[in-house]
């Protein structure tokens, strides 16, 4: 489903994010990336949604070379893919229901839809009780849920998100990780970043390990060893 | 597409109420550009209807001995009006000349009486208007070779009385007056359209987060413009309406301190006549440059 064919980057400050970076992701995986800070985690999700382009190298989104799509083209991509990112990034303007209905109405998808949808992915998420509710009314935990709603509710083939617990305390860590193995479950395939040695070993599903910008670990049942 | 289109319409709406401290920002800054380019459109009219009612009172006024006989004074008007440099002759005889200077004085109790002793002291009058302010020499010869010369005619007028030389003056002084002030404006029409555009992209850099985020959950360009669009369509609109309010108290004070101006159009009324047109301008103005300077800054946080 995701194939990093050889992928370097190089920011403008000549530091190397990626460092000839391959690997392939099957549909359904649950894939882990950890890695110090710095270690390129980030820049590599970012890559898949062509929210970045590598320097060399290319990535694959199923059949189609994610960087040779053109600007118009990119927002199909990323309707496929759901993101949820470590600061939320909800719309500071906007309530917890129009939050995941801009996502569907920006993906063409009828009234209907979104008035049906938006309370069924919210109670997937357990926070059907806040649907009126602005950003600044809830809490780190309930926000990267509105944000793992918003990213859901499109149905996405993929879902990646960049330390999404990276902000929350061990108790709701636990709750989020619990809802993208549910994710997971239904057969969305799930990639994730993280520093969390806890979250990591309790998985037990794939880990890439990156150090310094290279890939120097893909284990099947991995734990987090840096 | 028209549901997409109700979705913008309604999300530039709820945006615009929801940030509104934000939206006065832009309400005020448009404000300001629309009243500039309203007292533009007021005053470029002003200074245009002076300058025309001057250009039009710019006349040769010949005033006739008193014993001259009606009959020759018309002659000469018919003649008058044979030339090419005349446009248009108007005669008032010695008891029309009367009357008018009667009722001009009608508060001054000495002046009347003593022109009730004298009789009539005054001559049939023509006054002669040119096709061009410049023809007024030629008329001036003209007038003197008639005097002078043509048989019957010998010395009928009393007075050629003629005020070119000051109302060159005055339209000179107009004219350069006009120049300035139009330099002036279009100065400050410029700034202020700078400043707005300059504050509406600072409105839209608050947003620049949103945006980014708007775009990596999927959403295409025109889908992400189009509240901004829309609050800039909000803000221009109310923007016209302000402008349009405040303008018409700015007319009665001008029409105030310039009541005893010679020549100039009453803005007031000027300003009721013209109340859609002058609205339909601003308006313009104000959506276009709201829904531009939108656009324009936009563009820069689109890039993810």
């Amino acid at each position: 489903m995701i194939y990093f064919d050889k992928v370097s980057k190089v920011y403008f400050d000549k530091s190397l994010a990626l460092d000839d970076v391959s690997f392939t992701i099957e549909p359904g995986e649950f894939v882990s990336v950890v890695g110090h800070s710095g270690a390129g985690k980030s820049t590599l999700l970012k890559m898949i949604i062509a929210e970045e382009k590598p320097t060399e190298g290319k990535v694959f989104f199923e059949s189609v070379d994610v960087h040779s799509l053109s600007h118009r083209r990119i927002p199909d991509l990323r309707r496929r893919v759901g993101s949820v990112f470590q600061d939320f990034r909800l719309l500071p303007n906007k309530t917890t229901f129009e939050n995941i209905a801009f996502t569907m109405e920006a993906a063409g998808r009828s009234d209907e839809e979104v008035q049906s949808d938006v309370p069924h992915v919210l109670e997937l998420v357990g926070l059907d009780d806040k649907m009126w509710h602005f950003p600044f009314e809830l809490s780190g935990g309930e926000r990267q849920r509105v944000a793992i709603a918003r990213a859901l509710v499109n149905q996405p083939d993929l879902l990646i998100a960049d330390e999404p617990t990276g902000n929350l305390d061990p108790v709701t860590t636990h709750e989020i990780m619990e809802i993208f193995k549910k994710i997971n479950d239904i057969g969305t395939t799930v990639i994730l970043t993280t520093h969390n040695k806890g979250v990591i070993d309790k998985l037990g599903k794939r880990v890439l390990t990156l150090e310094r910008g290279r890939l120097v670990r893909d284990d099947k049942e991995g734990r987090y060893v840096i | 597409m028209i549901v997409n289109l109700k979705r913008v319409i309604r999300a530039g709406s709820i945006n615009f109420w929801r940030n509104s401290a934000v939206a006065m920002a832009s309400i005020f800054v448009l404000t300001v550009t629309l009243l500039v380019i309203g007292s533009l459109i007021l005053g470029s009219t002003y200074l245009n209807s002076t300058l025309e009612g001057i250009r039009s009172r710019v006349d040769i006024s010949v005033t006739f001995k008193t014993d001259v006989n009606e009959n020759a004074v018309l002659v000469l008007k018919e003649d008058l009006e044979l030339l090419p440099e005349v446009r248009e002759v108007s005669y008032a005889s010695r008891e029309q000349e009367l009357a008018e200077f009667r009722e001009r004085h009608q508060d001054n109790a000495l002046l009347i009486q003593s022109l009730e002793e004298v009789g009539n002291p005054f001559g049939a009058r023509l006054s002669i208007l040119a096709t061009d302010p410049a023809q007024y020499d030629s008329v001036e010869r003209f007038l003197n070779n008639y005097d002078g010369g043509a048989e019957g005619a010998g010395g009928i007028i009393d007075q050629i009385s003629f005020k070119k030389d000051i109302i060159d003056k005055l339209l000179a002084l107009i004219d350069t007056g006009q120049k300035v002030g139009i330099t002036l404006s279009a100065l400050l029409v410029l700034m202020s359209i700078l400043v707005t555009f300059n504050t509406i992209s600072l409105t839209i850099y608050i947003a620049r987060e949103e945006i980014s985020v708007m775009r990596l959950v999927g959403a295409d360009n025109s889908y992400i413009r189009g509240p901004f669009v829309i609050e800039g369509v909000i803000a221009g609109t109310i923007a016209a309406l302000i402008s349009i309010g405040l303008l018409y108290p700015v007319v009665i004070w001008i029409r105030n301190i310039t009541a005893g101006v010679y020549g100039g159009v009453d803005l007031v009324s000027y300003y009721i006549s013209h109340f859609g047109q002058l609205f339909l301008i601003l308006l313009a103005s104000g959506i276009i440059l709201g829904v531009v300077s939108g656009f324009l800054a936009i563009g820069r946080y689109l890039k993810v």
